[in-house]
């Protein structure tokens, strides 16, 4: 060690290297997500374009359904980078859906009123997620699969209690219906909802201090803490995003179908996870971006309403989404293995 | 002598059925590299945990600049200059250079509410340290750092602790998982460090590797110092024995090997 005060000498490895292939797609969370919504795309715009996929009202429809998809799914993403699951968010959709048609339908109420009690009921519900995960240490999934029933038969009980029934209608009204149940042209108004939730996802991710500390929870909570990061902060306040992502896409849901169902948004348990996985994110945690989710949501809506306007039988949706999801997985593992192998 | 940054003083750990750590003293300088040298259970660990506030100790003092502290959590203890890098879980492979560089204490720019990361100065900050440790390979802070090599971590972990602040800089078996060559690097920013009047808790089990770079040594077993000394009064072989224990070790040795300093 008696040269140690001299720098040291680049040898013939000490070269700048370039990103390089696989480093490149590595920084890029959103490539896998990206592909496979342009191929599906591709493939049923080609199959299906004629029979109205690539029509106006066509889009608008696999937009409307990847808007809302992409709504619950942009803040599920950001948990599952911070390492957690969120099983409970397609009760938190139904049990907003109660909640908004026992005040519009039920009690007549402004739509705002039940904005205001659903978005209450969905931060209790991400902060009562968020609280016994990181107190208990236990696995987010077995906790949130327990509040998702205990969430779904406690909103059966209430509406019984209050109404004397489980399926209402729900009438919006004024502004509300403008924001939350509007369509300019045949588009949307979620597919601004959408985009929304995801510039303020990514931007946080991307620009924020907050961001960081996500990335850091997921990719390992132990390094992450030890750097004075409040890892269950953190993660429960991700938790009562989660939640409320549910609740919007809960409330949009209900005044655009005019129907309060506590089922409305079971399917999201597991498409909310999937899209966040097709869109790049990790199991594992640490890993992904609310640009890739975006891709994983369109890719779901192509795929669904493609096989609709093929004329096929709908299930087949689930089993292009399944295969997707298993390539997803096996391309994100092999990703992460590449990165931690040279550990 | 001058004062230590932080001094222990007869610290003693226990946990429910075993003394962890047994009566304990010592005292880190700035610029003074102090290696810690024990086998896996000698109470290394624990004592890391009490300087670094992730234990407190069950009796004894901890003193920074002289004073009595009583560290409530690492963050506590890192207000005070005490950083650690840790051998497995120092840096998050799948996070960029900067990003890594700067957890948790991230640069911010503009003000609330649209305060926002600080991206150019976090890559910035980040190679010019490295570029200051002599890591020159490594010039695109966006990179992964899982890409990088162990050594590479290691001085990016490194560099961001004395960045940020450390006075005391605790390195758990910072060789421990690396290469010859990478241990070098990792040899020579200890150094680096040291020449800037850091104090530094070196913690390993290589013998070579605490002669290569400790200014004052000190082996534990069981919880308890078995022997403190300075730079070149024992030989690597003698250490060896020290920490083993026996004589074993030392029989494998052959007689050069011994005289290796």
């Amino acid at each position: 060690m008696t040269n140690a005060s001299e720098p040291l000498q680049p040898g013939p490895e000490a070269q700048p290297r370039g990103p390089g292939l696989v480093g490149g797609l590595l920084r890029r969370p959103e490539a896998g997500g990206a592909l496979s919504a342009l191929i599906c795309f591709a493939f049923f715009a080609i199959m299906a374009g004629n029979n109205g996929f690539l029509s106006p009202l066509g889009v608008a429809d696999w937009l409307a359904t990847a808007s809302e998809l992409g709504i619950v799914a942009a803040p599920i993403g950001l948990l599952m980078i911070a390492g957690e699951f969120d099983l409970s968010i397609g009760s938190v959709v139904g049990g907003t859906s109660m909640i908004v048609a026992i005040c519009t339908g039920f009690y007549d109420l402004s739509p705002w009123i039940g904005v205001l009690i659903a978005s209450i009921f969905g931060s209790l519900i991400g902060l009562a997620n968020g609280l016994i995960v990181t107190r208990t240490k236990l696995p987010s999934f077995i906790v949130t699969l327990a509040t998702m029933m205990m969430i779904t038969g406690g909103m059966l009980g209430i509406s019984i209690l209050l109404t004397g029934s489980t399926s209402l209608s729900a009438t919006p009204s004024g502004l509300a219906e403008i924001v939350f149940a509007s369509n300019y042209q045949q588009f949307h108004v979620s597919i601004v909802h959408w985009i929304l939730v995801t510039a303020l996802a990514s931007f946080v991710m991307q620009n924020t201090t907050f961001g960081n500390w996500v990335y850091a929870t997921g990719g390992n909570a132990q390094t992450a803490r030890l750097a004075g990061v409040p890892v269950e902060r953190v993660k429960v306040i991700l938790f009562v995003c989660a939640s409320l992502g549910g609740v919007l896409a809960g409330i949009i849901e209900t005044l655009t179908f005019k129907n309060g169902n506590i089922t409305l948004g079971s399917q999201y348990v597991f498409t909310g996870i999937a899209a966040s996985v097709i869109g790049g994110v990790l199991l594992t945690g640490g890993y992904g971006s609310p640009i890739g989710i975006i891709f994983g949501a369109l890719t779901y809506g192509i795929v669904s309403l493609g096989v609709f306007f093929l004329g096929w039988n709908a299930d087949l949706t689930e089993l292009f989404i399944g295969l997707l999801l298993l390539l997803a997985v096996l391309a994100n593992h092999r990703l992460r293995q590449w990165a931690m192998g040279r550990a | 002598m001058a004062q230590p940054i932080i001094e222990l003083r007869s610290v003693t750990k226990r946990f429910v059925g075993v003394t962890a750590v047994a009566n304990l003293s010592m005292a880190l300088h700035a610029g003074e590299v102090f290696c810690l040298l024990g086998e896996n259970g000698a109470g290394k660990s624990t004592l890391i945990k009490i300087l670094t506030g992730v234990e407190t100790p069950s009796s004894g003092e901890v003193l920074v600049d002289g004073k009595a502290v009583h560290f409530k959590s690492p963050r506590d203890a890192r207000e005070y200059g005490i950083a650690t890098v840790y051998q497995e879980v120092g840096t998050l492979p799948l996070m960029s250079v900067a990003r890594n560089f700067v957890l948790g204490a991230e640069p911010s720019k503009g003000s609330w509410p649209f305060r926002r990361f600080d991206k150019a100065k976090a890559s910035e900050l980040a190679l010019q340290t490295l570029r200051d440790l002599g890591i020159s390979r490594v010039r695109d802070a966006d990179q992964l750092v899982g890409t990088m090599s162990g050594g590479e971590r290691q001085a990016l972990a490194i560099g961001r602790a004395v960045h940020f602040g450390a006075r005391l800089l605790v390195l758990d078996e910072p060789t421990a998982a690396l290469g010859v060559r990478e241990s070098a690097t990792v040899l020579r920013l200890i150094e680096k460090v040291r020449a800037r009047g850091v104090a530094v808790l070196f913690i390993t089990h290589n013998a070579y590797h605490a002669y290569a770079s400790g200014d004052r040594f000190m082996v534990l077993r069981r919880g308890e110092m078995l022997a403190s000394f300075g730079k070149g009064d024992k030989t690597v072989g003698e250490v060896i024995e020290l920490m083993a224990g026996g004589a074993e070790l030392q029989s494998l040795l052959t007689a050069g090997e011994t005289r290796i300093v």
